[in-house]
């Protein structure tokens, strides 16, 4: 998958919201910034320093798009072993249970919850120690609209305190809940701008129309 | 690399076994099933020949399996490259599966001897606790060959298959089957490449001598050596960018 002439600007404390349809190059774009993916050409600097350099392992959430936590433990002992990879402290745990609505599964082997919970448990451990950055790929898909809901007020309540996030999803109407937007179509960042701006400049009445506006006029 | 992230993530693997009982009680269980299955088949005299061997050979093998899975798994659940997204070194990843099945490589080898000569009748001339030695240092070498070629295998099948692959040959030239002195030429010098035709060497030491040489310890260290280098290799060949 290639991805072309990606470039973007986010001050601290602000959720920028990368869309665009399933294969659009989503996850590829996420990868690189997190410096997982093999780049062929062309650079990336995640606050100020290259993607994936290990002064930014702490300093970046990475939440990859599958929920990637071991099945066969607790979810605390989940999170126990990934804050002490992080060196975060033991607390920090029982912090991010709290930021996921867990605590009252904590004891729960991950392989018995649901689909949700589990995604939920793979949140928790990105937000473990604090990361400046957040990169959450498809965080919210696949979850009930209650979820989603509090998930996005927990994106908030994480901006309003300085974290800055970078949050793909494929549904257009999540895009309301973002500072910024970033569109991407086959690879190819199509737009990048506050969804009033783009409202306003496609004259769409929601944001799904407006994708498909600017995707029919051209106007990438 | 950094010991505060190895010790954890070995006790995050035990911990997993825990909870998976059954994968504990096969890789316990089943060596001890084979050299009862051995001794069963064997009159005692020939049971004392291919038995110690055997003894070393058994937790390999298992233990080059799961732990070719279990390192697959953490590939394919995703939950490496979160790890390699975080402070880990690769080192502690491949030091920390290497201590957590060292752990269980050495409980396994102790109780498959230690029930081989004092239930199954196994009798050797040297000491028995340096076959089992041997056996340890074999269940390592497995679990370091099991870490090395799960890099090179993108599902579980291509990973089960490379048990054929890489420790059949061994079996057949390893001096198990015919001494590595009668072997053709070619397959002679080949067996020297071989980790498990050291094990077998070192065996023999303490079948045959009541007193340990230093053949013995040469060879044991050699086995070592080759551990030691393939969870180098390991940690060299795990790569933080994938396509």
């Amino acid at each position: 998958m290639a991805v072309d002439g990606v470039s973007f600007d986010l001050s601290a404390g602000g959720v920028v919201g990368l869309l665009g349809p399933s294969g659009s190059g989503k996850t590829t774009l996420i990868r690189c910034l997190v410096g997982v993916q093999i780049v062929e050409s062309g650079s990336i600097e995640v606050l100020s320093e290259p993607a994936g350099a290990p002064g930014l392992r702490r300093r970046v959430g990475y939440l990859t798009q599958a929920p990637s936590v071991y099945g066969d433990l607790t979810v605390r002992g989940n999170l126990r072993y990934f804050a002490r990879v992080l060196g975060a402290p033991p607390d920090d745990v029982d912090r991010v249970l709290a930021e996921v609505d867990l605590q009252r599964d904590a004891e729960s082997l991950v392989g018995r919850l649901s689909g949700g919970q589990r995604s939920r448990v793979s949140l928790a451990t990105a937000l473990l120690g604090k990361p400046e950055l957040l990169i959450l790929d498809e965080p919210t898909v696949g979850l009930d609209p209650i979820l989603r809901r509090d998930l996005w007020a927990l994106f908030r309540r994480l901006a309003a305190a300085g974290t800055s996030l970078i949050v793909s999803s494929h549904v257009m109407e999540e895009a309301a809940h973002c500072d910024l937007l970033l569109l991407m179509r086959d690879g190819r960042l199509i737009a990048r701008e506050t969804p009033a701006s783009l409202l306003a400049r496609t004259g769409a009445g929601d944001l799904e129309a407006a994708f498909v506006a600017l995707i029919d006029r051209g106007m990438g | 690399m950094s010991w505060t992230r190895t010790y954890a993530t070995a006790r995050r693997i035990l911990e997993q076994l825990r909870h998976d009982p059954r994968t504990l009680a096969l890789l316990l269980v089943v060596p001890i099933v084979l050299m009862g299955l051995i001794a069963w088949i064997f009159p005692a005299h020939d049971f004392d020949q291919y038995g110690p061997p055997l003894l070393g050979i058994f937790p390999m093998l298992v233990m080059f399996l799961v732990t070719s899975v279990a390192t697959l798994r953490e590939r394919t659940s995703g939950t490496l490259e979160r790890l390699l997204a975080m402070p880990l070194a690769k080192a502690d990843f491949i030091f920390g599966y290497a201590l957590a099945f060292g752990v269980l490589a050495t409980l396994q080898a102790v109780l498959v001897s230690g029930i081989s000569f004092g239930l199954f009748g196994l009798e050797v001339q040297g000491s028995a606790a340096l076959v089992g030695l041997i056996a340890v240092t074999d269940a390592l070498l497995g679990t370091a060959l099991g870490l090395f070629v799960s890099a090179f295998a993108a599902t579980e099948f291509q990973a089960v298959q490379f048990m054929p692959a890489i420790l059949i040959p061994q079996l057949l030239l390893c001096g198990l089957l015919l001494p590595v002195d009668q072997l053709p030429t070619v397959l002679h010098w080949l067996s020297y490449a071989m980790p498990m035709r050291y094990t077998v060497e070192a065996t023999s030491v303490v079948m045959t001598a009541a007193t340990v040489t230093s053949t013995y310890w040469v060879n044991l260290a050699i086995v070592a050596v080759f551990a030691i280098g393939f969870l180098g290799l390991g940690a060299a060949t795990l790569r933080r960018r994938t396509p």
